[in-house]
């Protein structure tokens, strides 16, 4: 490794950045799940799974990376509709437990499914055209995708503060995660809202898996680092905070590279022991339990 | 019925040893059994902290693969006795369970499974990176037992049946601790915070420090667990350590019926019978484990022991 440099430092705090961006989203659709209906989704990291080869599969078919971007959230969010509706709804009142368990089962199954559709081998999908090589962004060249990583990411979340701040359906959002029974009272079908988030949340899972999909190997086990991710996330964040899972993708993604420069065989070790960090100075995370937007 | 119903509950150690001493004859081939033998306990070391505890941990792979890894270096790099190599084990899981536990009940709730799964995570890692102790990818190899001497008399440990019976006497011998435990007034704080963790704070129980004597009691189970494994096997395997692995405890635990003194073996034994034989007809294993977990947890949360044992009482009453 040569010499450390400024420009260096930057460089990898950049890809952090990247890398903390897939993070971010993942974060945020748990958050958004469990905020609303107090499921912890072990599937998580298998409806990314399932988005990378989604992604594989309609670009490969189409040849056309932005209609896929497109097509991955709606069609991953199709089977999430079903997933509540089917499997998790009939839990609801069960105790937290027994969602959690359910949706472990399930990332089973959609792993095997994807196994037995796709196979067992690695699927590789380069990024589309435009966005491939590196830009020179001030301390060096930096991978062209990664970039529209970090913007894709900012676009969504800011989209996302938009819709729950600013619409109608947000307002019943926010008021759903603070009491579903008074929301129930005033005429509002809870369950329904309950419906659209989970499949919301699980889309989002999905676009970030194709999102994710140019960046890493696509494969049937992809899922399980992913989903350990995401929980250290959470932990760090503070669970049901929007702002804790941007906060808190980002540091750990920055983490995690930092120390993959100067340390590489702890780098998996750094983000546990970032969690660690947190559990000890504040157990309820960096942003508490402020309320699902706070 | 009601009385034998009472003689069995009152005695669930022994009657649970007489099962499983019949147990291998009845079974396919005896490795299976073994296997059966040490998952069971594994399951018996999970349900003691998710069963009674009410805390469902899904990093319990850490304990039974630091059991087996421990054992076995202490056997390959120390050349100690099986033994020693055995409490190496058990303490070392124990130890990892104390700070995985100090760390993890801090997480209120829901978090606790979530760190617990990272946590195990990390000690996966941990593990996988010290490669020139554990074998790194590849498992670390030669941890071979082939005779244990016990009071002179020397057993065969390559012989499976004697085998069988040798790790049975361990598992026997935790069994009967779990019970006393159980069975102890410690064994109803358990309980209680379980049902209600502020009633049992008003009462004056410690309930963080509950948690974390049943925590690195589970892990000491699993350890156990692990180090016979290690014997079994006479290799580690890096999967020992794995998400997956966790995932076993999990289901079987729920298979058989959590919270139960059976429940455990039950569950074992169908989830490995089961793989046994499905793996023979198809690959897709985890497909047909994923459905039937899922089943089991909209349908039949008491599990199998639970739901006969339910059926039972409510025939009784």
């Amino acid at each position: 490794m040569g010499e450390i440099t400024l420009n260096l430092l930057l460089l990898q705090a950049i890809a952090g950045v990247a890398l903390g961006a897939i993070f971010v989203l993942l974060a945020i659709g748990l958050s958004l799940i469990f905020g609303m209906l107090g499921v912890v989704n072990f599937a998580h990291g298998a409806f990314f799974m399932v988005g990378a080869y989604a992604g594989v599969y309609f670009y490969g078919l189409s040849g056309n990376f932005w209609f896929s971007l497109v097509l991955v959230p709606l069609t991953v969010g199709v089977v999430g509709l079903a997933v509540e509706r089917v499997l998790v709804r009939p839990l609801y009142g069960r105790g937290i437990d027994y969602p959690l368990l359910l949706t472990f089962g399930l990332s089973y199954v959609l792993v095997e499914a994807i196994r037995i559709l796709f196979g067992v081998e690695g699927n590789p999908m380069g990024p589309p055209a435009l966005l491939r090589g590196a830009v020179d962004i001030g301390v060096g060249h930096f991978p062209t995708y990664r970039l529209f990583l970090i913007g894709a990411t900012a676009v969504i979340v800011a989209a996302l503060w938009l819709f729950i701040e600013k619409t109608r359906f947000g307002l019943i959002i926010r008021a759903g995660a603070q009491d579903p029974e008074i929301v129930r009272i005033l005429g509002i079908d809870i369950s329904r809202v309950w419906l659209l988030i989970f499949a919301l949340g699980i889309a989002i899972a999905g676009l970030s898996g194709i999102l994710a999909a140019p960046t890493r190997a696509v494969t049937p086990e992809m899922g399980i680092p992913v989903l350990v991710e995401s929980f250290v996330v959470t932990v760090v964040g503070g669970m049901g905070s929007l702002a804790g899972a941007v906060v808190a993708g980002l540091l750990v993604g920055i983490v995690y590279s930092m120390t993959s420069l100067f340390a590489p065989e702890f780098a998996e070790m750094s983000i546990f022991a970032l969690m660690a960090l947190v559990l000890l100075l504040r157990p309820q995370g960096l942003f508490g339990r402020t309320g699902l937007f706070g | 019925m009601r009385d034998a119903f009472d003689l069995v509950s009152r005695h669930r150690v022994a009657a649970v040893v007489l099962v499983l001493i019949a147990f291998p004859w009845v079974m396919p081939y005896e490795a299976l059994a073994i296997n059966i033998l040490i998952f069971g306990l594994f399951a018996v070391g999970f349900n003691l902290l998710f069963g009674y505890t009410g805390m469902l941990s899904f990093g319990h792979a850490a304990f039974l693969g630091s059991g087996s890894y421990l054992a076995g270096i202490a056997i390959v790099h120390g050349g100690w006795p099986w033994y020693a190599a055995i409490a190496a084990g058990t303490l070392g899981a124990a130890v990892i369970g104390l700070l995985m536990g100090a760390l993890a009940i801090r997480a209120r709730g829901i978090y606790f499974s979530m760190v617990t799964l990272a946590l195990a995570q990390c000690v996966y890692y941990l593990f996988y990176q010290a490669d020139s102790w554990t074998g790194g990818e590849n498992g670390l190899r030669g941890v071979r037992v082939n005779a244990i001497k016990v009071f002179g008399v020397e057993l065969d440990f390559v012989h499976p049946m004697t085998k069988y019976y040798i790790v049975l006497a361990f598992v026997a011998l935790a069994l009967w601790f779990v019970s006393r435990v159980l069975a102890s007034p410690f064994g109803a704080v358990i309980e209680t915070v379980r049902e209600n963790d502020r009633r049992a704070a008003a009462c004056g129980y410690d309930v963080a420090r509950t948690r974390l004597v049943v925590f690195v009691l589970s892990a000491a189970i699993c350890g156990l667990a692990g180090t016979l494994r290690a014997l079994h096997l006479s290799v580690v395997p890096i999967e020992s350590l794995h998400y997956l692995t966790s995932g076993h405890a999990v289901m079987m635990c729920l298979l058989g019926g959590m919270g139960t003194f059976f429940g455990p073996f039950v569950g074992a034994a169908v989830f490995l019978y089961l793989e046994d034989v499905v793996t023979t007809w198809t690959k897709h294993w985890m497909l047909v484990v994923g459905v039937v977990f899922i089943v089991f947890v909209l349908f039949f949360p008491r599990g199998i022991w639970g739901s006969i044992l339910h059926w039972a009482r409510r025939r009784e009453a």
